[in-house]
């Protein structure tokens, strides 16, 4: 009896925070959508629902009732698989993220490993689909996109050992929490900045979309995949992109804090600064879909492997040394 | 120059000129309509869903010459025709087939009586096939529906042709 109940919490907790960020990601998406019609001066979505907010459900809704089609050639458990595994993987990662100081499903001492662990994981879902589908294009695509993924993978990695240097934990509530003074947005401003290309570049966003070039490679992974499972693959991907807004918004943005403890600012929950802070970097992330031409392939090699790797190492041992000059490590004590 | 360029790649010069500029457009006034609530001014001469016209004293005015079942590069007219007990000739069939046709505006163009001609709706979209082949009697309700339109265009249309 008593198990039971400890199951039926912890359901109950997931759902809590499962069925928020699925309708989140639906707005998201209809956020992407408005932002990019109206940079380019169009009207984007506006009649399902007020402002059209209602759009992402109704795509859904078509998707469900459109014809799952599984090419013949298709290798079929890992063609099925693929867009499973996108989803959930880009889902469980949001296990460890704070909202605030009590609201986080798991406070695990190693959640910064933890997440880097699932975005690293996410390139299988795009390899498997892209392998499975046994035609050109999937397959040309998930090629690119392992490629793409693992690369900048590296730096964000490298970007994110500053951040711990600082902080001295890797717990995401310690990170947050080490914030409080200075957000480390200002003494790691270039690092912010390659860690929000470098978000674009994993989360296959213009101008790295190359995984699914229209131009070059129809829709790339997603080319054989038809109804509810392009539809996993697509909210997968934006709840990817949500997560790596969130990743930033701890990581340089100080999480739920508010930018100064002062009147006006601490009166908001702390939730809803998060919320803000995601937001903002989402609606960078919309701004540069809306401006940016695709990179080359070579270029984007380049400017993973060349100049953000070196650049992020050098900055490595320039943060730990400044710390360690100024005796300011933490737990050095 | 050399150093120009180096100093506008690392600290993202143009991609932050480009930034400023997007968000300056975003409140600019939308160069599109908002659709299904406004629509586009369309040209007399627009090519949309067929109409057989009448007579003002309800007559049909196809007196089955076949020009526009000939002319049709599609072939998707089909009209059969026998004599009225009257002396004139009219048709017993008329059917569209709205698949095939091409909207390329021959038939109206061939027309002597300027019996079938293209309206201006363009929204007929159907759930099935079948109500995309259209017959006598539909052709007809939508010449009776769009009546005054067409007469104006075709009258606004008249010395061009």
């Amino acid at each position: 009896m008593n198990y039971l109940f400890i199951l039926f919490n912890e359901i109950y907790k997931i759902l809590f925070l499962l069925i928020p960020i699925l309708v989140s990601v639906a707005l998201i998406v209809w956020f992407d959508r408005r932002v990019w019609a109206f940079v380019q001066k169009r009207r984007g979505p506006n009649v399902v629902g007020p402002f059209g907010l209602f759009q992402t459900v109704a795509d859904a809704l078509k998707y469900i009732f459109k014809e799952i089609i599984i090419p013949a050639s298709a290798n079929k458990i890992i063609f099925i698989l693929a867009p499973i595994v996108t989803m959930t993987l880009a889902l469980i990662a949001w296990a460890v993220i704070p909202f605030s100081e009590k609201l986080v499903l798991s406070n695990i001492n190693v959640g910064i490993l933890y997440l880097f662990a699932i975005s690293s994981l996410g390139v299988y879902g795009i390899i498997m689909g892209g392998w499975a589908s046994n035609s050109k294009y999937p397959f040309l695509g998930s090629i690119r996109s392992a490629a793409q993924m693992v690369s900048y993978e590296v730096s964000i990695g490298i970007i994110i050992v500053n951040v711990l240097l600082c902080v001295g934990s890797l717990n995401l509530k310690d990170i947050v929490l080490a914030q409080k003074n200075i957000w480390f947005i200002i003494p790691l401003f270039p690092m912010f900045v390659i860690f929000f290309i470098s978000a674009l570049a994993e989360t296959n966003r213009p101008p790295f979309d190359l995984p699914e070039a229209e131009s070059e490679l129809v829709a790339g992974y997603q080319t054989e995949y038809s109804g509810m499972m392009y539809a996993m693959f697509w909210l997968g991907e934006y709840a990817n992109i949500l997560l790596m807004c969130a990743m930033g918004s701890i990581l340089f943005l100080g999480g739920w804090l508010s930018p100064i403890n002062l009147y006006p600012f601490n009166l908001l929950p702390s939730p809803l600064w998060m919320i803000l802070k995601i937001l903002l970097l989402f609606f960078l992330f919309a701004l540069v879909k809306a401006i940016v031409p695709r990179y080359r392939f070579d270029q984007l090699m380049r400017l993973g492997w060349k100049v953000f790797l070196p650049v992020s190492l050098i900055w490595v041992i320039l943060t730990a040394s400044y710390l360690y000059y100024f005796e300011m490590l933490p737990n050095s004590t | 120059m050399k150093l120009n360029r180096i100093i506008k790649t690392i600290f993202l010069l143009e991609f932050v000129k480009g930034l400023n500029i997007a968000i300056k457009e975003i409140f600019k006034p939308k160069k599109t309509i908002n659709y299904p609530f406004e629509k586009g001014k369309i040209s007399p001469r627009f090519r949309g869903e067929h109409a057989l016209r009448r007579y003002p004293n309800g007559e049909e005015r196809c007196i089955a010459c076949k020009l526009c079942e000939a002319v049709c590069p599609a072939q998707a007219i089909t009209i059969e025709s026998k004599p009225m007990v009257d002396g004139s000739r009219k048709t017993t069939r008329y059917d569209i087939d709205m698949l095939k046709c091409i909207y390329c505006g021959l038939c109206e163009e061939s027309c002597p009586v300027d019996a079938i001609v293209q309206g201006p709706n363009f929204e007929f979209a159907t759930e099935t096939r079948e109500e995309l082949y259209y017959n006598k009697e539909k052709l007809l309700e939508n010449g009776d529906r769009w009546e005054q339109i067409l007469a104006e265009n075709i009258k606004a249309d008249s010395p061009y042709r």
